[in-house]
């Protein structure tokens, strides 16, 4: 294959060309909720390794269906498998949910301003993820443990619809065996057997143990739950601009090219999807922007 | 391309217009220039003199746009049309690529087409669409990603503009800083003169290659002087201009103002019907289609120009973020005028009043600017 000069010609567009979609393979399909599921992804061909920086994402192209941008989950210390973690609400998730192990999907990326994890060294750093949302924060979190001496406190807090819908649950009983991280879950509907907290994930940044005035936090979810939790680290003492938040529009091109994703000023494909919270605060109340 | 100030200038004689064509066509080009076509001005292949709108004037006004033929030969005495250079670097329908698929594998390819190189004239440009091209080159091949569609169509441009003598209904290009004469991007800028039965064209070289062509026309007699008195003409256009937009500290303004009641006046006018959007000449957002041939063996991504007054435009998972026509009216006017400054550093407007002519309830956005800056 790679002698195939048509291919050759191919591949050096790919690096020319953001455009054209690369042919990953799917190893693996996890199921991890009812309507979320985990790929994890082979490039095919010349291409051996994705690299990519935690809160990058990319655009996933299901053969003749459609591409939507889907943020990176796994761990960007292991760039030969790339892992997606996508929940089956649209047209192109839904294709992608039933695509079996050995199909071949198109994929284009990595794109977009990572989580700025070198902010927080020396620091105390919280994650706080609502929902699906804890899927782009996964492969900082694997990023944080892998240097864990560099950082103070760590803490995940996590809150999700029901007990069913929590996500990662190896990783996650695997983040609570350990002594240097605190892991705090919160249900908003409970059921029986449910021992954890019941409530919004809000309702857990006042007793989770960081010094506020040290620390920074990575925040990803619904967009009013973003606003509501950084309205209340703000409360506690973590300052706008060490909250990190990560947006979500809509994207065709993800190169700034096309134009949906603009939010303001700002494509969020490329200026974003991770901003300081104290960069959009003002645009994010505003009405339908 | 040479920018600055135009060291090289001739006159040349109504008879020997098709001179000026006869050149380009011997160096390669296609030749593109205005054209009677549906009762309206629009770019389109070129061959002769006599295909260019001789006599015709355009009356534009809000909301309005109409030709008048009259008995004075004249070849530019109009303004815009809805064409613009948008139609032809940047096409409203466009193959990204096309996917083979064999068992299971896939392979994506570019179009063939996007690579073929065309070579293309101008004639008859405006001094505005030259500004819009200018934005058009810092949105599409200016930052971190170049638009590889744009990039091949954009190189060998010969641009012959047409600096206006007389304003339309709508433009206010004075007010943008960016006509009714062209500074600079060009390879030749003319204009025309019709007086006392007298029809020539001042033609100015703003490039190498076009001081070289210009060498090589039939050349007029007396150019002295001329060059100064087409001044007044320019001048004369400025005045009669109706229309202007205040652009001091407008970006801010706007910035801070998006909450303003002017926005829930035009949203209940407006019929979010992207007319303004497809003329506009330096609007760029697109999106994509995948299709499908029947059989299933390839899938080919089209590119269409899209509209942020489409409903579909914002669409996530959960809904349209805006919902509202004047959520939508807002994102336009406030991205022209102050967060395309944030993104490109320059006004995304070029005061062509395309917009304004081809709105159909008339909407202008200079009055909207008005109203807002209060």
């Amino acid at each position: 294959m790679a002698t195939d000069p048509k291919l050759q010609t191919i591949k050096g567009e790919y690096k020319q060309n953001p455009m054209i979609p690369w042919p990953f393979q799917i190893l693996r399909v996890k199921r991890e909720t009812e309507d979320t599921f985990t790929l994890e992804l082979q490039p095919t061909g010349d291409l051996q390794e994705f690299q990519f920086q935690p809160g990058q994402f990319n655009m996933l192209y299901v053969y003749g269906v459609g591409e939507i941008p889907i943020s990176i989950s796994g761990d960007p210390l292991n760039p030969r498998i790339l892992v997606h973690t996508t929940r089956a609400v649209g047209i192109v998730t839904k294709a992608m949910d039933k695509l079996p192990r050995g199909e071949i999907i198109g994929v284009r990326g990595p794109f977009g301003k990572p989580w700025p994890i070198e902010k927080a060294i020396g620091q105390d750093v919280v994650f706080v993820a609502g929902g699906i949302g804890l899927a782009p924060l996964r492969p900082a979190l694997y990023d944080v443990l892998a240097q864990r001496e560099k950082f103070g406190k760590v803490v995940l807090l996590y809150g999700t619809r029901t007990p069913a819908d929590v996500l990662f649950r190896q990783d996650l009983e695997h983040w609570r065996s350990r002594f240097d991280l605190e892991v705090y879950i919160t249900v908003d509907r409970a059921m029986s057997g449910w021992k954890g907290n019941v409530g919004v994930v809000t309702t857990l940044i006042p007793r989770a143990p960081f010094d506020p005035r040290h620390t920074v936090a990575y925040v990803c979810g619904p967009e009013v739950m973003m606003r509501f939790t950084a309205t209340e680290l703000i409360k506690r003492g973590v300052e706008a601009h060490n909250i990190y938040v990560s947006l979500e529009r809509n994207m065709k091109c993800a190169i700034g090219l096309c134009g949906h994703c603009q939010f303001g000023p700002f494509f969020v494909c490329k200026d974003g999807p991770v901003f300081s919270y104290s960069t959009v605060k003002d645009l994010l109340v505003k009405w339908e922007l | 391309m040479k920018e600055g100030k135009t060291v090289n200038a001739c006159l040349l004689e109504r008879k020997h217009f098709d001179t000026l064509l006869d050149a380009l066509k011997v160096r390669g080009y296609k030749i593109i220039g205005p054209i009677v076509k549906d009762n309206a001005i629009v770019l389109e292949p070129v061959e002769s003199v006599t295909q260019l709108p001789i006599g015709w004037v355009d009356e534009q006004s809000n909301g309005v746009y109409r030709l008048r033929k009259t008995d004075t030969p004249t070849l530019f005495n109009f303004t815009v049309g809805p064409h613009s250079l948008k139609q032809y670097l940047f096409p409203s329908v466009q193959k990204i690529f096309m996917t083979q698929r064999q068992g299971k594998s896939t392979e994506s390819t570019v179009d063939e087409k996007v690579e073929r190189k065309k070579k293309y004239a101008f004639i008859g440009l405006r001094p505005c669409e030259l500004a819009a091209l200018h934005i058009h080159d810092m949105v599409f091949i200016g930052g971190m990603y170049s638009d590889p569609v744009y990039q091949v169509r954009r190189k060998d441009l010969f641009l012959i503009v047409v600096n206006c003598t007389r304003a339309g209904g709508t433009c206010f290009c004075a007010s943008m800083k960016t006509g009714p004469r062209a500074e600079r991007g060009y390879d030749i800028a003319i204009t025309e003169v019709y007086e006392k039965n007298q029809h020539y064209f001042i033609l100015e070289g703003g490039s190498d290659r076009g001081m070289s062509l210009l060498k090589e026309l039939k050349q007029g007699k007396e150019i002295d002087g001329r060059v100064q008195k087409v001044q007044e003409l320019y001048t004369k256009a400025v005045q009669e201009m109706g229309k202007a937009v205040e652009t001091s500290k407008l970006k801010d303004i706007l910035a801070q103002q998006l909450e303003h009641p002017e926005y829930d006046n035009v949203g209940n006018r407006c019929l979010s019907c992207a007319n303004c959007t497809l003329v506009c000449p330096t609007c760029f957002c697109s999106t994509v289609e995948d299709v499908t041939e029947l059989s299933g063996a390839s899938a080919d991504r089209i590119r269409k120009w899209d509209s942020c007054f489409t409903l579909d435009f914002s669409y996530i998972h959960g809904g349209p973020v805006r919902l509202s026509v004047k959520s939508r009216y807002r994102q336009w006017l406030v991205h022209k005028f102050s967060t395309w400054i944030d993104q490109f550093g320059t006004f995304g407007c070029v005061g062509c009043g395309r917009c304004i002519t081809w709105c159909p309830v008339g909407i202008d956005i200079t009055e909207e600017i008005v109203k807002i800056r209060g």
